[in-house]
């Protein structure tokens, strides 16, 4: 066990909610995530608009035995077709509200 | 039947059985290249939110920045692992529509009830964990007795789920065992190391949507293939009866029915106790909504996860009603399937190559974001609550950094190792996650009692959380287990040790504090209903007064949406 040092607001056993608040609070200030961290919307679109190009070719190319398993629905085609729409909305909201630029950091920030 | 269990919301002490040989899927190039591409964008994902990481905050709880909508996916996500969506496919497959329980009063109040009323103060008070709030509002008694237990209990479920994957990988795929379990462990090592909760949410968030993309299809298919709903309803009603399709046949007090519990214990066991102890308290989903970018968004959090978790259900049961109807014998062994094979079955039986690829990605990727979901949460209390907290204090911020990273590679590496001691021993893991699955409730009793009344004192904390365990163990373990009490069956038993686990914690609690001093009022702000810290009184963002994003409006929508998703299964 080592003792508090640098921490002279923790005293005795006692780690009130005003520590939680006040170490937090000085982390938030400090926290890089929200100005470093990617947009997902470009993930989820960009993944999905690629297996939905995979999985639309290969319903398109099915044979008729792999459609006759799926009781008679080319599933291939369909769930591609739903994959592709799914990646191109996550695109087009991407396009339509771009990333909005990071907050500037609060004053007491480093 | 007792080796086979499955049981959720209090995540799902699952014991993973071998899935019957004769299941391997015909899988080809095309399946193994979607796969491989998904595997690459995790890694990538993890890179890319490497440079986010800059203070331990960021590592544990992405800076407490993430829009809502984000951590409203990766909520339900961390809650749809693989052992869910193969364990409530089970459910259905061996109890029918009872299933929706586990969904629409198992689930829905008690995520709206985290996102109206404890959220506020959860978020507001800036706690990083929920050992952290009990440490805030009882003592460090408490405290250490709930961040040892939580930890435990985490390391032994992500073991479980890695397992569980080796089994499915080995079943479906033929890889062997180990392979699967290094594989999976080395993947989820690398992008939380790498990226910490914020590689851990993208991925959760991902995975939904893929796991989505590989139940809708087969859900469709498999409906398609005992002649749509109706088909299904009379094929189930010839075979199993009526009540098999009904959410409240055979519920009745002292009438009996295969799930072992009357309406009252569906209500007060799992809709109540149960359910509110997993959902509000299980810090591996409470984590998703306090690393939202405000209180607004971490209220939105579990509202948002509500919706989708209404209909989800549909996903998992019907593929699990269309293997009752279709062999109607599964579960025995004539049949050759058990239970859990419900849905792997239904993916060899249907999916052509393409899609097929899609469903072996999305249960692979359930599995890893199950296990990635503990090991985070893991890693957060082992070092904010534990490590630096009693035993070294008072480091600069990055040395906890590196000692979260440090964590994260030892918990996976546990985890390896409960994977492979469960492979051993599947019985006593499936004993131990019983147990922890009481721990919840007991924490639940402590959080209510002490958010709802400010008398309770900071001992009584840990007493109701020791009190409350011992019961709902004693009731199980000796009670039910050795034929005390009679309970036709395990789950019935688990909703009756769940209420007794709450009686007795409540009890304790009220007796402990009316014997002890309680705690000075000024230390209670924020922390008790009816009084607000500073964090609560923050402005709401531009944009957050917008009607669809008032956290009464989703919540209660969400609450009359299930409440009427129930009536055509009522009659």
């Amino acid at each position: 066990m080592t003792d508090d040092f640098g921490r002279p607001e923790r005293t005795g056993f006692h780690y009130s909610e005003q520590d939680v608040q006040r170490e937090v609070t000085e982390l938030e200030g400090r926290s890089a995530t929200a100005a470093r961290i990617f947009d997902l919307r470009r993930i989820i679109g960009g993944l999905f608009v690629v297996y939905g190009i995979i999985v639309t070719i290969t319903g398109i190319t099915d044979s008729q035995a792999e459609i006759d398993k799926a009781q008679g629905i080319n599933i291939n085609l369909w769930t591609g077709i739903g994959m592709l729409l799914l990646g191109v909305f996550f695109l087009v909201w991407l396009w339509l509200r771009p990333t909005p630029p990071p907050v500037p950091p609060a004053e007491e920030a480093e | 039947m007792l080796n086979y269990w499955v049981q959720n919301p209090t995540n799902a002490p699952y014991s993973p059985t071998y899935l019957a040989a004769g299941l391997r899927l015909p899988t080809n190039g095309l399946d193994y290249t979607i796969l491989a591409i998904y595997f690459v964008v995790v890694l990538g994902i993890g890179f890319a939110a490497r440079r986010s990481v800059k203070t331990s905050l960021d590592f544990f709880l992405s800076g407490r920045s993430l829009p809502a909508w984000i951590t409203g996916l990766a909520f339900i996500s961390a809650n749809l692992a693989a052992t869910e969506i193969l364990g409530m496919a089970a459910n259905s497959a061996q109890y029918g529509a009872y299933t929706v329980h586990w969904y629409w009063i198992g689930a829905i109040p008690a995520m709206v009830f985290l996102g109206l009323v404890m959220m506020p103060f959860y978020y507001g008070s800036k706690v990083r964990s929920v050992p952290e709030m009990l440490l805030l509002r009882f003592d460090r008694a408490a405290h250490l007795l709930s961040s040892i237990l939580f930890a435990f209990a985490a390391i032994l479920i992500a073991g479980v789920n890695l397992y569980a994957l080796a089994i499915v990988v080995e079943a479906l795929l033929g890889w062997p065992q180990w392979v699967a379990i290094v594989v999976a462990g080395a993947f989820v090592l690398a992008y939380i190391t790498l990226g910490g909760l914020s590689s851990a949410i993208y991925n959760e968030v991902l995975q939904f949507f893929v796991i989505l993309a590989a139940l809708i299809p087969l859900s469709v298919l498999g409906l398609k293939k005992v002649g749509g709903w109706d088909g299904l309803v009379d094929k189930l009603t010839a075979t199993h009866g009526h009540n098999f399709t009904t959410a409240w046949g055979g519920t009745g007090i002292g009438s009996a029915n295969p799930l072992g519990a009357n309406w009252l214990t569906i209500v007060l066991g799992l809709g109540f106790v149960l359910s509110f102890g997993y959902w509000t308290t299980n810090f591996a989903e409470v984590q998703r909504a306090l690393s939202a970018k405000n209180l607004s968004a971490a209220q939105r959090t579990p509202l948002i996860a509500a919706y989708p978790k209404i209909f989800i259900v549909f996903l998992v049961m019907i593929p699990g009603l269309v293997a009752a109807a279709l062999v109607p014998n599964i579960g025995t062994a004539k049949s050759g399937l058990q239970y859990n094979d419900a849905i792997p079955y239904l993916m060899s039986q249907l999916l052509p190559n393409g899609v097929l690829g899609i469903a072996v990605t999305g249960l692979l990727a359930a599995f890893m974001a199950g296990m990635a979901a503990n090991v985070s949460s893991f890693n957060t209390v082992f070092t904010t609550d534990i490590w630096a907290k009693y035993v070294v204090k008072g480091r600069e911020d990055g040395y906890y950094v590196r000692f979260g990273r440090l964590i994260t590679a030892i918990g996976v590496c546990a985890s390896v190792g409960t994977a492979f001691l469960a492979s051993s021993f599947s019985n006593i893991m499936s004993y131990l996650q019983t147990l922890f699955s009481f721990f919840n409730v007991p924490m639940f009793v402590v959080f209510i009692v002490g958010m709802f009344w400010k008398r309770a004192s900071a001992k009584s904390g840990f007493w109701g959380l020791l009190a409350g365990t011992v019961t709902a163990m004693v009731n199980y373990f000796v009670l039910y287990k050795k034929d005390i009490i009679a309970i036709p069956s395990d789950q019935g038993a688990n909703f009756v040790s769940a209420i007794a686990g709450f009686v007795a914690g409540a009890v304790v609690m009220v007796i402990v504090s009316l014997f002890t001093a309680p705690k000075p009022e000024a230390e209670l702000a924020g922390l008790v209903y009816g009084t607000s810290s500073p964090g609560m009184a923050e402005a709401p963002a531009p944009g957050d007064e917008a009607w669809y994003r008032r956290p009464a409006l989703l919540g209660w929508g969400a609450v009359v949406l299930a409440a009427l998703c129930y009536i055509p299964f009522s009659f």
